[in-house]
């Protein structure tokens, strides 16, 4: 199918969102502010992950039709180099603090959320299976995220400051969410993708709803990293996801072929 | 019997009618031996119990078992895989392939009433109905915890629980702890 080459690299995105995400999730194992949260972020990372998995296997199919035989999941996980992994930046942006990995956490899923709940309608029936079943998962994560969004904004004055300085922080980096590229309005056109363009108005009304419980105020609208058409979806990434790639490959690539 | 093909969609709707003749001894032999099959970490509920298997047909001179995943990250899922082809190789005499089937995604609601009860007496309050309540907005409210409404202790039955964490002993559970009896307990949640 023509298209094949295309599909690849939008179902990469999907990937590579769980797979970065659940990697920075996982950086907090053992060191997370409580026992129940260490516990809690890498739940949400392992759902992530199966998630990304389910993604890659698709995409690994994919490829195989078009170049095959193609590379397998682990390949794509472990082989790929920064310049090819297709996330937004907004997931590989470094842990911070508490603060900062929950305003990550729930800007994020609140589009996963939305992204999902429009993916469970494509008429690519492996996308919408996909979907369907991570949406069940990414509204428990959002539920959580959105409360500690609220906690810690309206909470003590330094954790009001602190999710303040996070949000505003992280706020450049929402705007690739709804830049749709010419890889992206093709797969729309055909009915595969979702319009992540249609998400914007629904997702700040369900953040500003957020923000305005957890007495946050919403960041002015300044210029959006990546959402020009040269960001993680084209492979162009900030510096901190070839850090977070060196960790998360290393084992894989020092034992070229170990299984386990 | 070859395992590892994920199909989107179910090839059939509902449970399978077995077939007439042997056929039917044979899918019941599959049937038997799957149900001998635990989920790894509540070893009180078989898969059948649980909902993973979907269904039991056949498929020209083959047999197919078609399983579907609990959670997506499921550590469990590879061991109940593995767990499946060893129980199925012990019924000889023809080709027995297992597909994973995505949709419809799996839900707490398959989990069968028996199970529900070993669930409560292994110390674990069983979900509540996944239900349309779960299709609804999601609420911002400052909180606490699952709008389920209360959930049951297992072990005094008493409604005042509270919520203690949204994640337990592993994804699929929270933690939750009683103000009568004071013991802690794992819920499995809805899904």
């Amino acid at each position: 199918m023509d298209d094949d080459p295309r599909l690849f690299d939008y179902v990469l995105r999907l990937a590579d969102n769980g797979v970065v995400l659940a990697q920075r999730l996982g950086e907090w194992v053992g060191k997370g502010p409580a026992l129940e949260e260490d516990i809690a972020l890498t739940n949400v990372g392992l759902d992530l992950l199966g998630q990304g998995r389910m993604w890659l296997a698709y995409a690994r199919e994919i490829e195989a039709r078009y170049a095959p035989p193609g590379r397998g999941e682990d390949a794509l996980a472990f082989l790929r180099d920064g310049g090819e992994f297709r996330n937004l930046l907004l997931v590989e942006q470094p842990n911070g603090s508490y603060a900062d990995t929950m305003a990550r956490q729930f800007l994020f899923d609140q589009w996963h959320l939305m992204l999902l709940g429009a993916l469970a309608g494509s008429k690519d029936e492996r996308i919408a299976a996909i979907a369907a079943k991570a949406g069940k998962e990414v509204r428990y994560h959002v539920e959580r995220s959105a409360d500690w969004t609220i906690r810690l904004g309206d909470g003590t004055e330094l954790s009001h400051r602190r999710m303040q300085d996070a949000v505003d922080a992280l706020w450049m980096y929402t705007g690739e969410m709804f830049a749709v590229d010419a890889i992206e309005r093709g797969l729309v056109a055909a009915g595969v993708a979702a319009d992540a363009a249609s998400l914007q108005g629904p997702w700040r009304s369900a953040v500003a709803a957020v923000f305005d419980e957890a007495t946050l105020a919403m960041p002015g609208d300044g210029w959006m990293q990546g959402a020009t058409g040269r960001g993680g979806k084209q492979g162009i990434h900030t510096e901190h996801l070839g850090h977070m790639l060196a960790e998360m490959q290393i084992v894989a690539r020092s034992h070229p072929g170990a299984r386990w | 019997m070859s395992a590892g093909a994920i199909v989107p969609r179910a090839r059939t709707a509902g449970p399978v009618a077995a077939p007439t003749g042997s056929g039917a001894g044979f899918a019941a032999s599959i049937w038997k031996a799957l149900a001998g099959v635990v989920d790894p970490e509540i070893p009180s509920i078989s898969i059948v119990e649980l909902g993973i298997v979907r269904s039991v047909e056949r498929s020209g001179d083959d047999w197919l078992v078609s399983i579907t995943p609990t959670y997506s990250g499921c550590p469990a899922t590879r061991v109940i895989e593995s767990d499946i082809r060893d129980a199925l190789a012990q019924i000889g005499g023809r080709d027995i392939r297992v597909v994973t089937q995505l949709a419809p995604p799996w839900t707490t609601d398959w989990i069968a009433p028996e199970a529900r009860r070993k669930l409560r007496e292994t110390g674990i309050a069983p979900p509540k109905p996944s239900g349309p309540g779960r299709a609804a907005p999601i609420r911002v409210v400052r909180t606490s915890g699952p709008d389920d409404g209360p959930v049951a202790c297992p072990r005094c039955g008493s409604l005042r629980t509270v919520l203690v964490a949204r994640f337990g002993s592993t994804a699929c559970k929270a933690q939750y702890r009683c103000t009568d009896c004071l013991e802690p307990f794992d819920y499995f949640k809805p899904y």
